[in-house]
């Protein structure tokens, strides 16, 4: 990635070596999404006619519903459960803090497996109350079916509301304490002060973390493919995995773009002016509301639904499964399927964690403006959906394998087959380009740290912008680093549309394998599968806490 | 053979010209001060010259090498040049040998130490070597970034405020400390501040900077006794102003007609006084002193403030409504009312034409 031609000789502009490479990742990692708007727009197949008539009607209304219920679903519990834990006193509020964050270990589709398990005819809870009441067949009785864009919507709020919940927690302690006590001095009430003062001052933050979960919403596949909910995303596969359509699934696919841009832009307009506030500062605490016993017990279940059906009831149920059939598990190649998945997830890690350190390292070498907007685009994979990516990478990928079969065909007479399209390698290209903006985020906020004046200073005494790197840039970044790699690792490991798309022809993870299982109906065998990723997941929701602990006051910055 | 050369050097932030046409030379072992009020542009000035931002207008010479012209730059890491940053700039993962080491790494490690504790021991730090700079004061940081940009032996070393961080205390002794290191070390030098003090205490020249130009470049004395602007003369100390037109080749003032020969009648002036052109006789008019070419004339205490070694004494003279300033020595505090005997050294009083842009 780092080119060799900076200023050796003198006489060219210093850092000359740290401008052009940055585009150049720029276009790489936009051009899976300008692919995919390029076929959609070609007038080659007149799919659009088509599908407008047929399915994107559907479609549409289904995205949409699905992203009001979601939106709705994570601002409720985020926001509620983020002012108890910040301004109200109950019992086991620290524990919650950090255990709130849990259910983001989870992937959706574990949740929504497991709970179809439990809820269906067959399961556990409609057997107990069949016996319980004495019914004897689903006439006796109503009761809710999960495989429905509600479930779908209760499914997903329940694993994504902490994205809201983190931000709305780091927007009411970074508020001012004297904001609010001015509220209570005034007369007003907890809850008053709440809906007044709070809410408004925490809003951007609000917006931000349901616009989060919300693209999180979008790039599921595996929820609304088991529920059978046609939305965008479900659309996209369909489209290509069952009817072989590439530039069918890219025109659903940009009316996909298309809701994510207005997402966007939805959450801009909302921020207005305010910057977004990275979820870790400094928190300070705040003079808490000591609750009436009643109120306590109400904030304590509050807490704990989300903690429970989010988190605890599906790992339960995932270890419970797993204990009764461990061995079966191995049989089954679990192993391979680790491995499968270690693999993928290191090299993409450990790419995109260069990438990252190049990229943020490249503007503090030379501030440009067109610089400034390449990195704003490196960063834009993490909000695509990874339908649309695969999709996308599978463009220029074919393209250039049947451009080289063709060309040594007529040269050589020999075919070179698809030599990158259905391999590993466009795989972990899709991680990288939608995962960069995650190792980004964690290396760019660590290098915000280390004065620009360090740099220079490095330079000053002799260093080239790579021998400065190494030597002082590097040592100051490298946790960060660690956490970059960390957390699109665990990415990887939980990803599952990309995957599902691009892998080679019988070629599992752990991820593809759960969705496998459970798509077959064998819940107890995807299990095992699903628990080593929640596992995995738990990672970062203990570097939050961590990070959240740490700044607390009176304890050393982490 | 010159130290540093800046010529014809100008420089904008989205069309916001902040360096305009500066010119500037720091002899062989020389000392010159750029100050000026913050953001005239002074700090971009220096970062030019290191090759940290390029320049867009202009040359840069250091000894006999041009290192920068609009289409040209050398990278600041092949500058030999020796930078001390306002916040210091060490880097925090490198023990204060370590630091000093950083630029030395062409050479063999036994020179590499040689060398290091050199510098350190000229900067009288040689036994703090192990330690990290955050378990340094703020002086000693100064003192490590200062060894660090002179252990390489740069051609010339550019200081960014270095003393802003330190409290005022602290600062006339690492001044003095500072002057030491550099008249030994015989480099070239630009300093930039912001403060005259500091400047005129530092400099063997000063080069003064306002809105991204230099409006005079002389030697301290130069400058305090001869300033080539009111707002020069405001800006080396504190000052009284009285205003005026010309007519007849003077102007009116309290201290009676004012000659000003050089500016034709009509012309708006201001006449720009330091406290000690003003000569106070408190409480008895028996000597009146005759050396100097203005008349003595009464005048009442408004006010008295006595600041540690000299007194300021605030005074109206005859009837007029203008408030004069005096600086006296010692303690001095006359009741307010007080009538005194006031004459006005001329050579310390500056007539300037009214426009700034005129005497700029």
């Amino acid at each position: 990635m780092v080119a060799g031609s900076e200023g050796v000789d003198g006489s060219q502009r210093s850092g000359g070596g740290w401008t052009v490479p940055p585009f150049a990742t720029a276009i790489v990692v936009a051009a899976p999404i300008l692919a995919v708007v390029g076929i959609a727009l070609l007038p080659g197949e007149a799919v659009w006619y088509h599908l407008a008539t047929t399915v994107l009607p559907a479609y549409a209304l289904n995205t949409l519903t699905l992203l009001v219920g979601v939106g709705v679903g994570v601002l409720a519990i985020g926001t509620i459960t983020a002012w108890l834990v910040t301004m109200c006193e109950f019992p086991g509020r620290r524990a919650f803090e950090w255990a709130l964050l849990l259910p983001m270990a989870i992937p959706a589709y574990v949740v929504a497996f497991v709970y179809t398990g439990m809820l269906e005819y067959a399961g556990p809870v409609q057997s107990g109350l069949r016996a319980w009441f004495g019914w004897s067949t689903a006439r006796d009785y109503w009761f809710p079916d999960i495989r429905t864009v509600g479930g779908a919507i209760a499914v997903m709020t329940l694993v994504l509301y902490p994205y809201v919940y983190l931000l709305a927690r780091a927007a009411f302690t970074e508020q001012s304490v004297g904001q609010i006590e001015v509220a209570r001095t005034l007369g007003r009430g907890g809850l008053r002060t709440f809906v007044t003062v709070a809410l408004p001052l925490a809003r951007p933050a609000l917006v931000a973390g349901t616009t989060l979960a919300l693209l999180e919403a979008l790039n599921d596949f595996g929820t609304v493919d088991y529920f059978a909910v046609n939305t965008f995303t479900r659309g996209t596969f369909n489209v290509w995995l069952g009817m072989n359509n590439l530039a069918g699934a890219a025109q659903i696919a940009v009316a996909l773009v298309a809701v994510v841009l207005a997402l966007i832009a939805l959450e801009r307009a909302a921020r207005g002016r305010r910057r977004f506030r990275a979820a870790h500062g400094t928190y300070r605490s705040l003079p808490r509301y000591t609750l009436s016993p009643a109120r306590q017990g109400a904030a304590f279940v509050a807490c704990a639904l989300p903690v429970a059906l989010g988190f605890l009831v599906p790992a339960a149920t995932l270890a419970e499964d797993t204990v009764g059939d461990l061995g079966g598990a191995f049989d089954r190649g679990f192993v391979r399927l680790a491995l499968n998945s270690l693999g993928l997830a290191l090299v993409a890690a450990a790419l995109a964690t260069a990438v990252a350190l190049f990229l943020a390292y490249a503007p503090r070498v030379r501030q440009t403006r067109p610089l400034a907007a390449a990195l704003r685009i490196a960063g834009i994979g993490y909000a695509m959906p990874g339908a649309v990516l695969a999709i996308g990478v599978l463009i220029p990928f074919g393209w250039f394998d049947n451009r080289l079969d063709a060309a040594l065909r007529s040269l050589f007479g020999v075919s070179s087959g698809l030599l990158l399209s259905g391999t590993v390698a466009a795989l972990i290209f899709a991680y990288v380009v939608r995962f960069l903006a995650v190792a980004l985020g964690s290396v760019d906020a660590s290098f915000t740290k280390v004065p620009i004046g360090i740099d220079h200073a490095a330079r000053t005494l002799g260093a080239t912008p790579r021998q400065a790197l190494v030597r002082v840039g590097l040592p100051l970044v490298r946790p960060s680093l660690l956490a970059a790699a960390l957390l699109v690792f665990v990415d990887v490991m939980k990803e599952l549309p990309m995957t599902l798309i691009l892998r080679p022809f019988n070629f599992n993870t752990l991820a593809t394998r759960t969705y496998e299982y459970a798509g077959g109906e064998q819940l107890a065998q995807a299990a095992p599968l699903a628990l080593a990723i929640v596992l995995v997941g738990i990672i970062p929701v203990i570097m939050l806490s961590r990070a959240i602990a740490a700044a607390r006051p009176g304890q050393r910055r982490a | 053979m010159i130290g540093l050369r800046i010529e014809d050097l100008s420089h904008a932030y989205d069309g916001l010209t902040v360096v305009d046409r500066v010119n500037l030379d720091v002899g062989e072992g020389e000392i010159v001060c750029l100050v000026g009020p913050s953001g005239c542009g002074k700090s971009t000035t220096l970062r030019l010259a290191a090759g940290l931002e390029p320049v867009q207008r202009g040359r840069v010479t250091i000894g006999d090498t041009v290192v920068a012209t609009a289409t040209f730059s050398v990278a600041p890491e092949r500058r030999r040049l020796g930078l001390v940053f306002q916040d210091y700039a060490l880097f925090p993962h490198l023990t204060v040998f370590e630091n000093v080491a950083f630029g030395l790494a062409a050479l063999a490690p036994a020179e590499q130490r040689q060398r290091a504790l050199a510098a350190l021991d000229q900067v009288r730090m040689a036994t703090q070597s192990t330690l990290y700079p955050h378990e340094l004061s703020g002086g000693q940081q100064q003192r490590i970034a200062l060894a660090r940009a002179l252990a390489p032996r740069p051609s010339v070393m550019l200081l960014d405020e270095p003393f802003s961080n330190l409290d005022f205390q602290l600062r006339r002794q690492v001044w003095e400390d500072t002057l030491g290191v550099l008249r030994r070390a015989g480099t070239p030098t630009l300093l930039v501040t912001h403060d005259p003090h500091e400047a005129m205490k530092m400099g063997d020249r000063v080069a003064v900077m306002e809105r991204g130009r230099i409006t005079q470049f002389a030697r301290p004395s130069e400058i305090y006794g001869r300033p080539a602007s009111a707002s020069i003369a405001r800006f080396f100390g504190e000052t009284t102003t009285l205003t005026g037109t010309v007519r007849g080749g003077q102007v009116a003032t309290p201290f009676n007609a004012f000659p000003v020969e050089s500016y034709p009648d009509g012309t708006e002036v201001e006449i720009v006084i330091r406290p000690e052109a003003l000569h106070l006789n408190i409480g008895h008019a028996a000597h009146e002193r005759c050396e100097f070419n203005t008349p003595t004339l009464d005048a009442s205490v408004v006010e008295a403030r006595h600041l540690g070694p000299y007194s300021l004494v605030h005074f109206r003279v005859n009837d007029d409504a203008t408030v004069l300033v005096a600086r006296v020595p010692g303690v001095v505090a006359p009741r307010v009312g007080t009538a005194l005997r006031v004459h006005l050294d001329r050579t310390a009083a500056f007539v300037f034409p009214r426009d700034e842009k005129l005497s700029a």
